[in-house]
């Protein structure tokens, strides 16, 4: 008969009324800033810079080869090369950006710059609360600001920080052993190897 | 005591009247006296129209399982002061291409005949702005006025939207003019008057626990509900929101409105809700009567706003529960099934005005309003007006 099921609906959204005021559990809204649920552990927001050791300057991985800079879909990474290098986590020396800006209000958190980024330099974070009425000071971040430590990486991503530096560690050991063998094989001529350069601490 | 308590509102008028009276001439009493009322419907109106904002986008929360506003101020009170706040502060926007004047005029013209039909509403004993002789027909001819603003709005914007908006709204208000009307003339046929006032003292007294109110009667019944459902239409309201339809025509008539001229559309919306469902009291519901005998000591203005707040709670309800209907079921509704019922529900008031009181005319009426409900709203389901639609290209 007409008008049945608008009984049958009215009944449904009156049920829906009075339940939550006395079934908290449907009630499903987090009260946001007091409130809070745990980001799941692929959460990403922007990408930011992973440096080794305490010196974020020496430890910085990023050997601006921009390509994250040529990959990024909105163009929002810009990087000028340094004239001086400085050695990476094998010891090779390598360049180093002067200049690695990321403009945020352009990024749309693609994950294109970590996945083509050849040297693990920059991962993304999980930092969400960015919102400013400066638009140019706090949102188109510089070098300084993006840089964070590994353990800042290991604390917001465990498990995939944790496959990086296995695989940084091996791909150092198996540089390391090549050096060895090279030396070993190249010790009747000794020349100034990669001795002095020190690797940077993992 | 309780007479008082009644009359607490018209004493203090009196009083303020005559007060006054000492400092201006005495051929302005009856001009005072309307402005004094004037101001106190719009403050008491305007009023619940905040609440009611509030109140909808909690009650709407509630439906959805969600809390709704809760910020501003303990449990989000406040909200409203926030919203009003906010639309004051906005940009008025005015596209360069409108039509500057008509744009401008459009929520006036809205606003004012709202408040207007509220004039001849008793929101309690002895309390009206005006007890017109015809206050029936000056509401509904003040309320045709508000098709004019929507068309305005909606032809002045220059908006493809827009113009959808304020074709549909045009076709839609029209459309239930007719059964709102038709359904409001039961009652002028059983009270023999076209004021209000009288209207609700017909509806005053009781047989036994019953008040004599219309509702309570089958053609009364069947006219409210006609009338509930014309005049959710005739204010906008969820499922007949096809004028603004958000999620196809964007806002509609006032996509091109922002800030105040936009709070002002939205207060004429609800003010006309109020005077509509105000109306749907005064006509069915026995206007400030008491429902029962033994509770007439509350005073009369507190049962009509009690009433009036629960027809909107309702209204509420129904639109949390409602989906948009579409145009062509929106049409079919009116024309194909509230029109002839409204045309049946005539003929059944007649016969209860005629047939002598009693069981039989209890049964004969019920039995020809039922019958005709089941078997044009069978005739409406069966010739798929209302139900799924089928396409034959676009499957
Ligand atoms: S972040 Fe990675 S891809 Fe981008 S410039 Fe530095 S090393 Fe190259
Ligand atoms: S996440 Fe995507 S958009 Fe953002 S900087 Fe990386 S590549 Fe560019």
């Amino acid at each position: 008969m007409l008008g049945e099921g608008i009984i049958k609906g009215l009944a449904e959204t009156g049920r829906n009324f009075l339940g939550s005021y006395f079934e908290p559990d449907r009630l499903v809204t987090v009260q946001y800033p007091e409130e809070r649920l745990p980001a799941p552990e692929t959460a990403r927001t922007f990408p930011f810079l992973v440096y080794d050791g305490d010196d974020w300057q020496k430890g910085l991985r990023c050997v601006a080869c921009q390509i994250c800079e040529k990959e990024c879909p909105p163009q929002c990474i810009y990087i000028v090369k340094d004239i001086t290098k400085k050695p990476d986590y094998i010891g090779k020396l390598q360049f180093q950006p002067k200049v690695f800006d990321i403009d945020l209000s352009v990024c749309m958190s693609c994950q294109i710059c970590v996945e083509v980024c050849p040297f693990d330099a920059i991962k993304m974070d999980v930092e969400f609360e960015l919102s400013t009425t400066d638009r140019f000071g706090r949102l188109l971040l510089h070098k300084a600001e993006l840089a964070k430590p590994n353990e800042y990486y290991h604390k917001i991503h465990p498990a995939e920080a944790a496959e990086v530096d296995a695989r940084l560690a091996a791909e150092k050991a198996k540089a390391l052993a090549k050096t060895q063998a090279d030396a070993a094989g190249k010790s009747v001529s000794p020349k100034p190897a990669l001795k002095p350069l020190a690797p940077a601490s993992g | 005591m309780a007479e008082k308590l009644d009359q607490i509102f018209v004493q203090a008028k009196h009083e303020l009247v005559r007060w006054l009276l000492c400092h201006v001439p005495g051929a302005w009493a009856e001009v005072l006296s309307a402005l004094l009322s004037i101001a106190t419907l719009l403050v008491a109106f305007a009023a619940l129209f905040a609440l009611t904002t509030l109140l909808e986008r909690k009650g709407l929360g509630r439906i959805q399982n969600r809390y709704g506003p809760n910020r501003v101020g303990p449990f989000g009170l406040l909200q409203p002061v926030a919203d009003g706040i906010k639309a004051l502060t906005k940009e008025d926007v005015v596209p360069r291409a409108a039509d500057q004047v008509v744009h401008f005029i459009a929520p006036l013209v809205l606003v004012v005949p709202v408040f207007l039909a509220l004039a001849v509403l008793p929101v309690g004993r002895n309390m009206v702005v005006v007890d017109l002789d015809a206050g029936l027909l000056f509401f509904f001819a003040v309320g045709a006025a508000t098709e004019l603003s929507v068309f305005m709005a909606g032809w002045s914007s220059r908006n493809k939207y827009s113009l959808l908006g304020a074709m549909r709204a045009i076709a839609q208000m029209i459309s239930y003019e007719v059964p709102l009307i038709l359904s409001a003339v039961t009652v002028v046929m059983m009270a023999g008057s076209l004021s209000t006032v009288r209207i609700v003292e017909v509806q005053a007294g009781f047989s036994g626990w019953l008040p004599h109110w219309h509702v309570l009667t089958p053609w009364g019944l069947a006219g409210f509900l006609l009338f509930l459902i014309a005049a959710a239409a005739e204010a906008n309201r969820c499922p007949f929101d096809l004028p603004e339809g958000e999620s196809e025509i964007i806002a509609g008539y006032y996509i091109e409105y922002s800030g105040f001229k936009f709070a002002l559309f939205f207060l004429g919306e609800y003010i006309g809700l109020f005077a509509v469902s105000g109306l749907a009291i005064t006509l069915f519901l026995g206007g400030w009567t008491a429902p029962l005998p033994f509770v007439q000591w509350v005073p009369s203005y507190v049962w009509f706003f009690l009433k009036l707040l629960s027809l909107i709670a309702f209204f509420i309800w129904v639109r949390g529960t409602l989906p948009r209907l579409r145009m062509d079921q929106l049409m079919s509704f009116a024309w194909k099934f509230m029109l002839p019922l409204s045309l049946i529900n005539l003929l059944a008031a007649g016969l209860w005005r005629f047939l002598p009181e009693g069981l039989t005319r209890w049964a004969f009426c019920s039995l020809l309003l039922a019958a005709a409900y089941i078997g044009l709203g069978r005739s409406l389901v069966q010739r798929r007006n209302l139900g799924r639609r089928t396409y034959r290209f676009a499957e």
